[in-house]
């Protein structure tokens, strides 16, 4: 049997327990919204993640760096559409406006929704000499200053969209079947893309003539890809971020004049390592752990 | 006799806004290009999504003159002229909501479904919501699921598998919640009832008219809005009223009508009650 006095002071703190004071019912509600407002939260920053989309992306010409496009771009469709009614847009064969290049994203594509995008073997960029889409973004997304000389004009040999990539086992040329569709497509004529001559050993006889692009005069248009005949496009435009490497600062061309002013200013640190050995000279220990009888 | 004057005269402000946008791409026109996010006047007078920007600046983005001055332009005609007449002048997701509201009065939903309260105050959440996660993430969160802009760029440029998005708006402001996106969960919504908090143009109320019929409550979609109707004359000061005109045109007794609002008057000591 538990004393009357106790059972009382056990009622009273269980009375005491359950009361619901104003305070506790604020603190609750705002600890409902936050749980609610954090599940809701998180659940929204993975998807923006995952919406990112994929850096196999190539953006219009004068974009900035993915990661500064993605937050700059404000979806509005205006590249898009002065890229559809430029001037230029005539195809010569037919007379008749080409579909535009550059797409906005829609759910399924493989780029964040709304954004601005291209896909070469379906329309390429057909490098317009007064980039109609750059000016006309209100963002700053693309920037003109990306694309302008130092005449201060527009110059769309400074696109920069991607870069043409050959995959060498596919590409016929390669083979020594003769095909310089991707040379012959490229705005930049024998700039970009350029024929590597080369003996035919199998044959004896015959010449190689392998389309060769180069790296900083590329602005990825696309057009070689859509011009090239393979069933799928043996050369094929690719960021440049993922398809081309980057060596370091420390590496030095020994024999380019302009590499070596790069390092000229900087001097090499005096560098010693100290190991438990070091305090020793060579001879003492070279030949201290092997006996000779 | 029901009245649709404010009714149509939405509808043609919305679909002809969609029309100029979709010719601006289809056929090149100048008068209105771009999207609803940011759209360009003859090519020259940019207007911009006020909050767009504010997600866009949240996600570190450093943004030209244009699109700032842009937002001003579109800030400044709600904050003094329109309020939040955006979502109902404007707003194409409007007409799906709208449409799903209409078909649930038809189906009597609201008179047999089990209510589900969600606080109005949701969107304002949202808001800050959204600027934290664009702010986390670097990418204008609302924009990557906003089915106002998925809607609007799908008339210009082709629908794509966001519609899908819209549909299931549609269906969730049909069965599960009376006006659940607009009135409930939009940030974009409660960005505009910010920005029109003080606007000028407001529907009055004359209670001395008011045969007390609720028309205009059954009509409403932001229906705390009326909360004076039959009592007190005076303007609809709730910044969430959508300026939508519904309540005017159901109106049998010449209670309601457009007005501009008098600030001389005690409205502003009203206002602040209502609020809290």
């Amino acid at each position: 049997m538990i004393p009357d006095k106790q059972k009382d002071s056990r009622v009273k703190k269980e009375v005491k327990k359950v009361q619901i004071t104003p305070r506790r019912r604020f603190l609750t509600s705002v600890a409902q919204g936050t749980g609610l407002g954090v599940m809701g939260g998180l659940l929204w920053a993975g998807y923006a993640e995952k919406a990112k989309g994929s850096t196999l992306t190539l953006r219009p010409p004068a974009a900035l760096e993915e990661k500064d496009f993605l937050r700059t771009c404000i979806k509005c469709g205006l590249c898009a559409e002065a890229c559809l009614h430029r001037e230029s847009n005539i195809d010569k064969d037919t007379l008749k406006p080409r579909p535009a290049t550059l797409k906005m994203a829609k759910a399924q594509d493989d780029a964040t929704i709304g954004t601005p995008f291209f896909v070469p073997t379906d329309v390429p960029c057909y490098m317009c000499e007064d980039i109609p889409c750059v000016p006309v973004c209100p963002t700053g997304a693309l920037d003109p200053s990306l694309v302008t000389n130092e005449q201060d004009e527009l110059d769309f040999t400074m696109m920069d969209m991607g870069i043409a990539v050959v995959d060498p086992n596919s590409c016929i040329a390669f083979w020594g079947i003769q095909c310089d569709a991707c040379y012959r497509a490229c705005p930049l004529l024998d700039e970009a893309i350029k024929l590597e001559y080369g003996r035919n050993e199998r044959t004896g006889k015959h010449a190689f003539l392998k389309p060769v692009v180069e790296m900083d005069i590329c602005t990825g248009c696309g057009l070689c890809e859509k011009a090239c005949v393979t069933e799928k496009p043996a050369i094929f435009i690719q960021p440049r971020e993922l398809a081309l490497g980057k060596p370091g600062d420390h590496y030095v061309k020994g024999w380019d004049q302009k590499d070596q002013k790069r390092v000229a200013s900087q001097t090499g640190k005096d560098m010693t390592t100290k190991t438990q050995r070091s305090e020793e000279k060579v001879e003492d220990y070279l030949n201290s752990e092997v006996s000779y009888e | 006799m029901n009245n649709y004057k404010y009714l149509i005269l939405r509808r043609i402000s919305q679909l002809s806004l969609l029309f100029l946008y979709f010719g601006a791409n289809a056929y090149g026109w100048t008068l209105l290009s771009g999207t609803i996010s940011s759209s360009s006047i003859l090519g020259t007078l940019p207007l911009s999504d006020p909050f767009a920007v504010l997600q866009m600046l949240a996600a570190g983005a450093v943004l030209s003159v244009d699109v700032l001055l842009g937002a001003v332009i579109i800030a400044l005609f709600y904050g003094i002229i329109g309020g939040r007449a955006f979502c109902s002048w404007v707003c194409p997701v409007n007409m799906v909501t709208d449409g799903a509201n209409w078909l649930r009065r038809k189906l009597y939903i609201d008179k047999i479904e089990r209510k589900i309260w969600v606080s109005r105050n949701l969107r304002y959440y949202m808001i800050v919501i959204a600027l934290l996660v664009s702010f986390i993430t670097g990418l204008a969160s609302f924009e990557i699921i906003s089915p106002i802009t998925i809607l609007n760029r799908g008339v210009i440029f082709g629908f794509g598998a966001g519609a899908g998005l819209l549909v299931a708006i549609f269906i969730f402001d049909l069965f599960v919640l009376k006006n659940g996106w607009c009135g409930h969960i939009c940030p974009l919504g409660g960005v505009h009832s910010i920005i029109g908090k003080y606007n000028l143009l407001r529907v009055a109320h004359t209670s001395e008219n008011c045969t007390l019929c609720m028309k205009c409550k059954d009509i409403c979609p932001e229906v705390q809005v009326l909360n004076m109707i039959g009592k007190r004359s005076e303007s609809v000061i709730m910044p969430e009223c959508t300026n939508c005109g519904r309540c005017v045109d159901v109106c049998d007794d010449d209670a309601l009508g457009f007005d501009i609002r008098n600030y001389t008057k005690n409205n502003l000591e009203v206002t602040d009650e209502n609020v809290n």
